[in-house]
């Protein structure tokens, strides 16, 4: 069962008159999101001990980390962390002019009989997602999977769903919808942005 | 029609051996020069139109690889001398270092007996200097001379004994024919396979040093001069071995020269990217060496141009760099390639033909090289101004090692006459049965 | 770079060294899993030609190949005079016909990975060739280094040994300058190549001279065959002058350390003790060869005509 977040003013995607470029949630509604997540979770989860975060990196990374502070905040509880780049296991590695870029992976952790909460800032067709699951189970054997989408953008391409969403954010399929910093990097500042669309590139398509 | 007349008409006629360069006709008849001069009139014979060519006496190589007997897979008499007459050679001199060997006067004898059959260029058999180029025992030289042998030479192989070659120096004087030697000292040489330098290094191959041939070349002239022998140095490579010669001919000792076209324009980068048909033997060497090469042929050091023609099949050369075989085809690329030093002012046409022609006739004691009326009419008509494509699948020769291949090139024989026969022009290729 | 081949150092820049070594640091995580597996080239074929036999690297492409879940193929022809005068356009065709998504050609004459990279249109991989290069030797010294320095630009290395007959001299002569380094040999004189210094090399003769405040000292195998007396006099001369150990590494910095490309003759180019310790970093040497080894194929397989064409598929498939 996924939840929505109720429009608000605070969330009325603004778009930018040069670029067609618009804000569809900034710093204060992304941790807002984060925040009520962390609430559903702690809900459906019994066993908070068993809980698995699963970054997938670039933008489940500070999501993720920022998670594992709410719960520390709400339920004083150290949820481990750990972050699964998920490159190796794209379907799409041939279809790419260049190979993508490898990410960092660090899994603190062993899966075993975990609660994974996969943690993802983008979803769109699922393909990121179920490949993520592929690496997962390279790993180990998680009790159960669920995923944390910050923002649900449509176009699903596998039955893959999300668990907990942050915000649907209805697009066309060819736009791009990115998470970044103020800075260009994912530190300080987040906002999700939606750009129009560009040629395909190593990134894009999950 | 009589076809034993033929008048060439309105060329650059280059006579080297009459110094003479100016516009005119030569007349051939019954296989000699009839008449050389300016608008000749000559009724009844077949015309030949040199207007913007150059008319030169058929060029003399000192030095080719025949293959026949023993490997006319990649060679025989009769390719290579379509492939000589298509470059503008009247004649061709070929070595040895066939199987068998050539060091018995039946093998000359049968070599002789080929080209007057098959082959439209004039061969002349060098014969091997020692028993089965095994560099011990010396050849008969007073029996292979009678069957017609021109010049003694273990070339593709070096007489490393110091001793066995005095003794051949001494016995040639006998019958007054060259000794022609490749200079390599095979222990300087070893494996080697590039010239040792920066090329060598960068590829991480063997390197053969300029020295390997210097060594061998100054051992060579100092036994000449002692036993007053006709040394010719054949391929001269290095800057080492130009300045010993020099040196040794200003002593006065009986040394004469080649080079091939390849040594004079060619450095070692050549072989970069690991083309074996850039591997030869003496190698392509560093650019101070081929300047002085180039000097050597001007300032006469060097007296001849030889291509030292030496096939090899493509199964041979597609091996690694140590395994193939060294040797390049150059029949059919030697004059464009050495109009080079006619382009560069360093010669002027009238001596190149002297280095291609004139020169080489007089080291092997033959007739050739003169324009002369009553000299035997080999002629070569030769375009220096057209661009062509070399393509050596088109070649006459059996095989395509080239490293010229696919280049594009200014300069080509465009016919040639052989005993007053035309036997090849380019509009028709081979015209002689 | 999918489709080009990797045939020598000198032909990569420096942002292509830098993103095989970044994607290889990578790689080593999944050497570190329980599963050493990715499904990244499933079901790609990559042959390894193997012409000159070597356990460690052959196997250390197979490992690499393998946890790239790629079909690896062991194509060793015998060293048999015969098979020696086996055309490379034969032995290239041959491959060629089943379609590889890499071969990896290792000869021990030089420049036959080139020749069948010019007939073949798989990418083609050299894993040594006679004394030319060996790229991937060279790369995992960088990554070596790197991990244990933080960085190369700066940086002293000295190689020593028997450079002319070495590959992985040149090849790491390349690699080490184009990132930055300066780079000494030392080899006893016949040992050094004509013109080295056309490499961007300073040569010593002596070992002390040239591992004064080096960062990394890298000592080459020498062959037995080079001991015949013809470049060499002795195992003991060398050792003596060339052969490292505490003694001469205090001439180094106090950090050096100390890398050979293996198999160590122990005793002659690093003493017994330095082979098997600390400042030896040997086996990471090792580690880190499959790890280059999986970046090198993971960046480089695939056939560039395939890779085109699927482009332009690409192009119109919606993600």
């Amino acid at each position: 069962m996924t939840s929505q977040q109720p429009d608000n003013p605070a969330n009325t995607s603004t778009p930018s008159a040069s670029t067609g470029r618009r804000v569809v949630m900034d710093d204060v509604a992304i941790r807002r999101a984060l925040m009520r997540i962390t609430h559903e979770v702690l809900e459906r989860c019994e066993d908070l001990e068993r809980l698995y975060l699963v970054a997938i990196p670039n933008g489940g990374v500070p999501l993720a980390r920022q998670l594992a502070v709410n719960f520390k905040q709400i339920a004083d509880v150290d949820v481990i962390v750990g972050v699964l780049d998920t490159t190796l296991y794209r379907d799409d590695l041939n279809l790419k002019g260049e190979r993508p870029l490898l990410r960092e992976t660090e899994m603190p952790s062993a899966v075993d009989d975990r609660m994974v909460i996969l943690v993802d800032d983008v979803a769109k067709t699922g393909r990121t997602i179920r490949a993520a699951m592929d690496a997962l189970m390279d790993f180990g054997r998680p009790s159960s999977v669920q995923v944390v989408g910050l923002v649900d953008r449509g176009h699903r391409e596998l039955p893959i769903k999300l668990d907990y969403v942050g915000k649907n954010v209805p697009t066309q399929v060819d736009e791009v919808v990115r998470m970044s910093g103020s800075d260009g990097r994912l530190e300080g500042e987040l906002e999700v942005v939606v750009m129009p669309g560009e040629p395909q590139t190593a990134g894009e398509g999950r | 029609m009589s076809d034993s007349r033929i008048w060439i008409r309105g060329g650059r006629i280059l006579d080297p051996a009459a110094e003479r360069d100016e516009l005119g006709d030569v007349l051939i008849e019954d296989g000699v020069i009839a008449a050389v001069g300016a608008r000749l009139d000559a009724s009844d014979a077949e015309v030949i139109d040199a207007k913007g060519a150059w008319i030169a006496p058929g060029f003399v190589d000192l030095h080719t690889h025949l293959r026949e007997p023993g490997q006319e897979y990649k060679e025989d008499i009769a390719s290579g001398g379509r492939s000589a007459v298509a470059g503008g050679f009247a004649a061709i001199a070929c070595m040895a270092n066939t199987q068998p060997v050539n060091d018995d006067p039946a093998m000359t004898d049968f070599i002789i007996d080929r080209a007057k059959q098959d082959s439209p260029a004039r061969v002349y058999p060098v014969a091997a200097a020692t028993r089965g180029l095994e560099g011990t025992v010396m050849t008969e030289m007073s029996a292979l001379v009678d069957a017609g042998a021109v010049a003694f030479s273990d070339d593709g192989k070096t007489i490393m004994n110091g001793g066995v070659m005095r003794r051949i120096l001494e016995y040639s004087r006998l019958v007054n024919a060259p000794v022609i030697t490749h200079g390599e000292d095979c222990h300087l040489v070893a494996n080697g396979v590039v010239n040792e330098g920066p090329v060598s290094t960068k590829l991480g191959l063997p390197g053969n040093p300029a020295v390997a041939e210097e060594v061998l070349v100054v051992r060579d002239l100092i036994l000449a001069e002692l036993t007053g022998a006709h040394l010719h140095v054949a391929h001269v490579s290095t800057r080492g071995a130009v300045a010993a010669i020099r040196q040794a001919r200003e002593r006065g000792v009986n040394v004469t020269a080649e080079a091939a076209p390849h040594h004079l324009t060619l450095t070692d980068e050549a072989v970069l990217g690991y083309n074996t048909n850039a591997k030869v033997a003496p190698p392509l060497r560093s650019m101070a060496d081929v300047a002085a090469c180039r000097e050597g042929l001007v300032d006469g050091t060097i007296d001849a141009i030889a291509t030292d023609h030496a096939p090899h099949a493509v199964h041979e050369k597609d091996l690694d760099f140590t395994e193939a075989p060294p040797g390049l085809i150059g029949f059919e690329t030697a004059f464009p390639v050495v109009l080079d030093l006619v382009r560069g002012g360093e010669l002027s046409p009238i001596e190149l033909m002297r280095r291609m022609s004139t020169n080489p006739a007089k080291i092997l004691k033959r007739p050739g090289g003169s324009l002369a009326v009553g000299a035997p009419a080999d002629i070569a008509i030769l375009d220096p101004e057209v661009s062509w494509t070399y393509d050596p699948i088109k070649g006459y020769s059996k095989s395509r090692n080239s490293p010229w291949a696919g280049q594009t090139m200014t300069g080509r024989a465009t016919a040639t006459i052989v005993g007053g026969r035309l036997v090849y022009d380019v509009e028709r290729g081979m015209l002689y049965s | 770079m999918i489709g080009r081949d990797l045939l020598s150092i000198e032909d990569l820049d420096r942002a292509d060294i830098e993103r095989i070594l970044d994607t290889a640091d990578h790689m080593r995580e999944v050497g570190k899993r329980v599963v050493k597996k990715v499904p990244t080239l499933r079901g790609r074929t990559i042959v390894n030609l193997f012409f000159e036999s070597s356990t460690r690297t052959k196997a250390s492409f197979e490992i690499a190949g393998k946890r790239l879940s790629a079909d690896v193929i062991n194509f060793s022809p015998s060293s048999s005079s015969l098979n020696k005068s086996e055309s490379i356009l034969d032995t290239a065709r041959t491959l060629d016909a089943m379609d590889p998504d890499a071969v990896v050609v290792r000869h021990s004459v030089a420049g036959v990975p080139k020749q069948i990279a010019d007939v073949l249109d798989a990418p083609v991989i050299n894993a040594g060739d006679g004394a030319h290069e060996h790229p991937t030797q060279a790369l995992l010294d960088l990554l070596t280094v790197r991990h244990e320095k933080g960085r190369i630009d700066g940086l002293t290395v000295a190689i020593v040994g028997d450079i002319l007959h070495s590959r992985v001299a040149r090849s790491n002569i390349y690699a080490f300058g184009k990132m930055g380094a300066e780079v000494r040999i030392a080899a006893p004189p016949p040992m050094i190549p004509a013109a080295v210094e056309t490499l961007g090399v300073k040569a010593f003769t002596s070992l002390r001279e040239a591992i004064d405040g080096a960062d990394v000292v890298m000592a080459l195998r020498i062959q037995n065959e080079r001991l015949s007396g013809t470049y060499l006099p002795s195992v003991r001369e060398y050792s003596a002058t060339f052969g490292i150990d505490r003694e001469k590494l205090k001439y180094a910095k106090d950090d050096v350390i100390v890398m050979h490309p293996g198999p160590v003759n122990r005793g002659v180019e690093l003493s017994h003790d330095l082979t098997d310790h600390r400042p030896s970093v040997i086996l990471d040497q090792v580690r880190n060869g499959v790890a280059i080894r999986m970046a090198v194929l993971y960046l480089f397989s695939g056939r560039r005509q395939e890779n085109e064409q699927r482009v332009e598929l690409g192009s119109t498939e919606k993600k």
